[in-house]
């Protein structure tokens, strides 16, 4: 129930929310919980596997019961009930341990931004704010990140004063101060999250999430920060840590730290009557809190025999059960009374009796957060004193400051009441991990704490076991016998609490998630129908459908133009590379596995390159412009590998060849003009052009003008008939594609069409028909790999063994026996008419499958174990449910004789 | 994210580089003349020491160019960067 008076929150205002069906109000300032509590809504969510009721149990980001769905205005799963600010209109529900995703894209902008800084602080609480205000006093570059609304961390949530001022005062004076400085940047609202080498960290900012569906659309709802910092200050407080008893997970049970926090800050009163249960003195300051503002401490239930704060408490009228333990946590469906017994010398309980209670409050000690520290590389070490973890060193530039670095309120470390039955005793309430299951890990035989993680699933959950990993740790070490400090720690990583896909996806995603490369022509085949292909980044006109026409009957038609009549592609996007200087010719005879040295200026020789283990990597064209200049093309997805290639030889192996590589890839506008008439297309066009067959031959090039378009012009086919490759500046690309079809008798065709046209010719497509484990020989391709060079790359490897070996896979064609059926590419490819009991060796797969309108069937190209033996011989391909069988013939199926190229 | 000193630019965030693994594997200066097993030595066979290890690095977001960096494996601390064809440096 809410105060009268007191807390951060604004009393003027009121907001209203939904929860699980119900109306209630709250005030800015609130969180959900905070609001929940005030409304006496103590049951927020049921357990993941067990269904139990859970309430509130923190009063921040360590929370691992108040599971919430956000439902209105904008779908949201898995929060914490204790991080999400009130706001107006809110509608959220208690989640059974798992949310729901939204069903409709998430309206929300995100952003990212990257920031450098002298120094990074991590916490604005006490140790935080002092270390901000230090470094920015000396004219430091400082970002300071929270997590939290507002600057001051705890002393938020207790009276306490600093500097001799109210500690909520001293925070806001020196939040003042700091914002009042040029060089510092405070981000509240800010989760550090990660931390990675060289002092990068990684931090979410929430903008607009708290005003709900008031939020600005023009405003990114979370920023992520990616922050590269000289020095890392880490001020990340602690967390305090539960108790295991029976039913210590029961709505009602809280944190004593969470309870003052709510009282103080939130002007809430988590309860009636309170017992508090502890092992250290930072409870007792909880108590009289609550006993400052109305609310009745049945007990002090301290596990210590000697409890300082005896008469403070007693001034209070609060009973202190020193040498008490409490066993057990009754009610239903919350706490309603609490059995307390006294602790015997060999740690037994004796004398249990009920005291009655609303509210219990633990306090197991604390936890400096070293979440962000480990994952710096930091080490950690175990306090005996504190029972737990704390900072050692780091190889970064990282300190470590505060209720983080150990300076927390002193206690005796405890874990475990014992009982009979440790089936209600929770180690991690979020996964429902008992000690029972602890201790079943450990009497399975399990000795470190990262099986027993992973056999129980305790510290797996959504809090990844903020409040429950180090009890999870000491419950095992008690089973094993061991100190808790031999047992080491589960491993501390990133994210510190959970951060939306989108917010780490920011602006990339959707038409901006990868970059898209279009063509100079690209406008012409959006506006003339295509439909397009991603190649790379590329878009591809993939065919050009008519009205009526499915993909098939587009590219049989497309099809039937280039070997008929006379079609055009755009081929802008092959890679292009100049190359340039006096030992260009040496270095080409280096990187292609044939001969390029030989080839006259004016002529074009296609080239086949190999990685130094004989593999192929890219095939393509050389052009020979000058003695010391070439122009060499690429296939499209390959040509950032291939400059990559190139460059890595020269500078690491080559340094001497005097060679210059420049990508021209985008400098031309490349149009492939295809079929039996693209000569007289040409002419037509080329009026200067001389393009008869003996004048322009086969794998030539000339320079002349198209259109009227200062043009070179490649006689190169890739798809076996008469066809030329029209090159101009990508400026005048689409004026001459224009022109083009501007004859009327051109038929655009696409990438399919190319695919088609060149696997009935057996042209292999890097990274299709091979996948880094084909040599050329292994595409029928022998004829391209030189004899005569001293060396190139790749040539040592094919007197290996393995590359000899008879049984390599080999490029074939297949035609199915029926010849509609067309075999899915990947199929593989086995010896049996039915199968036998598996293992069944594989002799290949399908890489390219296509109908065919010149051979009117289906066919396909394959890589087969020993294939060109096997010419003839008749497979098997396994589709559906059924084995269908194949012929396999030589991988050149339309005019293996060559006859067509001429025109 | 390392932060790599790019011996020509300075340093730059990892992302602006590619990998390229053990430095000082030389291409061999006659291929014909080894035997499978050295070949095979060349092609496949590299160090992974935990530790020191000198390795290659490409600027290819920045100046494109090569070099040499010794990086602790262990911690990703980088030692040295060096130009290529200078000799690896003496790391402790």
């Amino acid at each position: 129930m809410r105060r009268e008076t007191g807390g951060r929150i604004d009393r003027t205002r009121t907001l209203r929310f939904r929860f699980d069906g119900r109306d209630y109000t709250g005030h800015p300032g609130d969180t959900l919980a905070s609001a929940l509590l005030a409304n006496g809504v103590r049951q927020v969510a049921t357990s993941v596997k067990l269904g139990r009721p859970r309430g509130v149990f923190s009063a921040g980001s360590e929370e691992p019961s108040a599971l919430v769905q956000i439902e209105a205005p904008f779908p949201e799963p898995m929060l914490t009930a204790t991080t999400v600010e009130l706001y107006d209109g809110l509608v959220a529900s208690g989640l059974p341990g798992q949310g729901r995703l939204a069903a409709e894209p998430d309206p929300a902008r995100y952003d990212a931004i990257h920031a450098h800084c002298d120094v990074l602080v991590v916490g604005a609480g006490p140790a935080g704010l002092a270390a901000a205000r230090d470094a920015a006093r000396t004219g430091a570059r400082v970002i300071l990140a929270d997590e939290r609304p507002e600057p001051g961390g705890g002393l938020l949530g207790t009276a306490e004063e600093v500097e001799g001022r109210p500690g909520a005062e001293w925070a806001a004076a020196v939040a003042a101060e700091l914002a009042g400085l040029p060089e510092v940047t405070v981000l509240p609202r800010t989760t550090v999250f990660g931390y990675y080498d060289d002092n990068y960290l990684v931090a979410v900012e929430r903008r607009t999430n708290h005003l709900g569906g008031a939020a600005p659309a023009h405003v990114a709802r979370e920023r992520i920060w990616r922050i590269r910092a000289r020095r890392v200050v880490l001020a990340t407080g602690a967390h305090e840590r539960p108790i295991a008893f029976a039913g210590n997970d029961l709505p009602g049970v809280m944190l004593a730290g969470a309870a003052r926090t709510y009282v103080n800050r939130y002007g809430v009163l988590p309860g009636r009557r309170a017992v508090v249960f502890t092992a250290g003195d930072s409870a007792y300051a909880a108590a009289f809190d609550l006993v400052g503002v109305g609310v009745e401490v049945a007990a002090i239930v301290d596990v210590r025999p000697e409890p300082p704060y005896r008469a403070e408490a007693a001034a209070r009228g609060i009973e202190v059960l020193a040498g008490h333990v409490v066993t057990t946590a009754l009610g239903d469906p919350e706490v309603s009374s609490v059995l307390v017994g006294r602790l015997t010398g060999t740690g037994a309980v004796t004398g249990e009796r009920a005291l009655d209670a609303d509210l219990l409050l633990v306090s197991g000690g604390w936890n400096p957060v070293v979440h962000l520290f480990s994952q710096s590389g930091g080490t950690l070490r175990y306090d005996e004193a504190l029972g737990t973890l704390v900072p050692g060193t780091s190889r970064q530039a990282v300190e470590v400051v505060g209720a983080a670095a150990g300076d927390v309120t002193a206690g005796v470390p405890y874990w475990l009441v014992p009982a009979e039955d440790y089936g209600t005793h929770f180690a991690d309430l979020q996964r429902d991990v008992t000690v029972a299951d602890v201790l079943r890990a450990t009497g399975a035989g399990l000795r470190s704490v990262e099986h027993v993680k992973r056999y129980t699933t305790a510290g797996t959950a959504h809090d990844q076991g903020k409040t429950s990993g180090l009890l999870t740790t000491a419950v095992a070490a008690q089973a094993l016998g061991v100190p808790v400090g031999g047992l080491g720690s589960t491993t501390f990583r990133a994210p510190y609490t959970p951060v939306s896909f989108a917010a780490l996806a920011g602006r990339d995603r959707g038409a901006l998630h990868d970059p898209v490369r279009v063509t100079a022509l690209h406008e012409w085949h959006v506006a003339h129908g295509a439909l397009f292909e991603n190649v790379g980044q590329w878009q591809r006109p993939w065919y050009y459908p008519r009205p009526g026409e499915d993909m098939e009957a587009a590219v049989r038609r497309e099809c039937r133009a280039a070997r008929e009549g006379v079609a055009a592609m755009d081929a802008s996007t092959l890679g292009k590379i100049d190359v340039i200087g006096p030992d260009a010719a040496a270095f080409l005879d280096l990187l292609y596995t044939n001969m390029m040295s030989t080839l006259a200026v004016g002529a074009i020789r296609y080239g086949v390159m190999c990685r130094a283990d004989g593999m192929v990597f890219d095939d393509g064209t050389v052009i020979r412009l000058a003695e010391d200049h070439f122009l060499v093309t690429t296939t499209t997805g390959n040509a950032a590998a291939v400059l990559d290639w190139m460059e890595e030889w020269l500078q690491t192996e080559w340094p001497w060849l005097r060679v210059h590589c420049t990508s021209v890839t985008e400098q031309w506008a490349t149009v492939a003009l295809v079929g039996p008439g693209s000569r007289e297309v040409l002419a037509g066009l080329a009026p200067g052009l001389a393009v008869g067959a003996a004048d322009f031959p086969f794998m030539t090039w000339r320079e002349t003008e198209v259109a009227g378009i200062p043009a070179r012009v490649c006689r190169i086919s890739f798809s076996g008939e008469l066809a030329y490759e029209i090159n101009v500046t990508s400026w005048e690309g689409l004026a001459l594609w224009e022109a083009i079809m501007g004859t009327e008798v051109v038929t655009p065709y696409g990438t399919e069409t190319m695919h088609v046209l060149r696997a009935e010719k057996g042209y292999p497509i890097v990274g299709q028909d091979t996948d880094g484990t084909i040599t050329p020989q292994d595409l029928g391709m022998s004829w391209v790999v030189s004899k005569k060079k001293a060396d190139f790359i790749g040539k040592r490897s094919f007197a290996r063994a393995d590359t000899s070996r008879v049984d390599r896979k080999q490029l074939v064609g297949l035609l199915p026996e029926d010849p509609e059926l067309l075999l899915p590419e990947g199929t593989h490819l086995v010896e049996f008419s039915s199968l036998p009991e598996p293992p069944v060796p594989m002799l290949g797969h399908v890489t390219s499958s296509y109908r065919s309108a010149a051979l009117g069937r289906t066919f396909a190209l394959a890589l087969v174990s020993g294939g060109r033996e096997r010419v003839g011989a008749r497979l098997y391909a396994p589709v559906g449910d059924g084995l269908v069988p194949v012929t396999v013939t030589s991988h050149v199926l339309y005019d293996p004789e060559g006859a067509r190229r001429d025109g | 994210m390392l932060l790599i000193p790019c011996p020509w630019c300075g340093p730059r965030d990892e992302a602006e580089f590619h990998y390229g693994g053990q430095a000082h594997v030389a291409y061999p200066e006659d291929p014909g003349a080894l035997s499978d097993e050295e070949w095979a030595r060349y092609l496949f066979f590299r160090d992974n020491p935990k530790g020191a290890f000198a390795e290659r690095w490409s600027h290819s977001a920045g100046c494109r160019r090569w070099f040499n960096a010794v990086r602790d494996t262990a911690t990703n601390e980088i030692h040295s960067v060096y130009r290529v064809g200078e000799p690896r440096p003496v790391t402790p």
